[in-house]
């Protein structure tokens, strides 16, 4: 099967593009980034401002499995309606930085459509290290897991 | 606590990495393999069973024998360390898409 998602990232380049294509119209998939309820449906966050337009800021909040309270947020720079949303990206209390991130999306039928997520990070370590966070989740998971096993064992 | 089985909780154990090193130059049964550890047969059997859950392992029946071996294909996967990421936001996607597609049929 090919992936529908795809990464792609170049050594010692401080940007990664992502890209996806989508079976919804173009109009949907839009949707799904600006209405606040929707994209707490899809992103399982709690959105506590969502103003989609120029000038306009955004912070969403996750709670982990552990009960504690994340949060994100940006300011919009610029807001295309079904076409293009340019924005920044910051986790707080987290030392991953300010990302500048450009959102495009396009229409391949009436029923497809295309979105593009271009990140550019502050330094090429700042990159690699949002890309090893999934990885080093597993990892952590892995090892708690085991963690539990063993404890049980003794 | 039902986690689901990946990749990176296969190789987190020891015993399981041992196995795959082992299996790596040739095919061999779950005996031969067993054979290799002081740990208990069974111990073994369910150590060669999540490897095979989660794909790092395949299994090849020969006359009476199963043989395990290496999947090169999802070896791949955990060589690059960039997969857990694009997966994340595959599932991401995933749920955007599903999410959108019954937004539609509510209209």
């Amino acid at each position: 099967m090919e992936r529908k998602t795809k990464i792609k990232t170049e050594d010692g380049k401080q940007e990664l593009v992502i890209t996806r294509e989508f079976d919804l119209p173009l109009e949907l998939l839009f949707r799904a980034y600006v209405e606040p309820d929707i994209v707490e449906q899809w992103m399982g966050t709690k959105v506590l401002k969502l103003e989609s337009k120029k000038h306009g800021g955004w912070q969403f909040e996750t709670t982990d499995s552990q009960g504690n309270k994340h949060r994100f947020n940006g300011v919009i720079h610029e807001f295309i309606p079904n076409r293009k949303i340019t924005r920044t990206f910051e986790m707080e209390d987290t030392s991953f930085g300010v990302q500048l991130e450009f959102y495009e999306f396009e229409k391949l039928t009436d029923d497809a459509s295309k979105l593009k997520i271009h990140s550019i990070f502050e330094s090429v370590a700042h990159r690699d290290q949002m890309l090893r966070l999934p990885f080093a989740r597993g990892l952590n998971m892995a090892h708690n897991r085991l963690q539990d096993i063993v404890s049980k064992l003794k | 606590m039902n986690l689901r089985r990946d990749v990176f909780q296969a190789i987190a154990d020891p015993t399981r990495r041992a196995i795959l090193l082992l299996v790596a130059s040739q095919s061999m049964t779950a005996g031969a393999i067993a054979a290799n550890f002081d740990t208990a047969r069974p111990t073994v059997s369910k150590h060669l069973q999540i490897l095979a859950e989660c794909e790092l392992l395949e299994q090849e029946q020969n006359g009476r024998e199963i043989y395990y071996h290496l999947n090169p294909e999802k070896i791949k996967e955990i060589a690059d360390f960039i997969e857990p990421f694009r997966e994340m936001w595959d599932d991401r996607f995933n749920k955007l898409e599903s999410v959108m597609k019954k937004y539609k049929s509510k209209k």
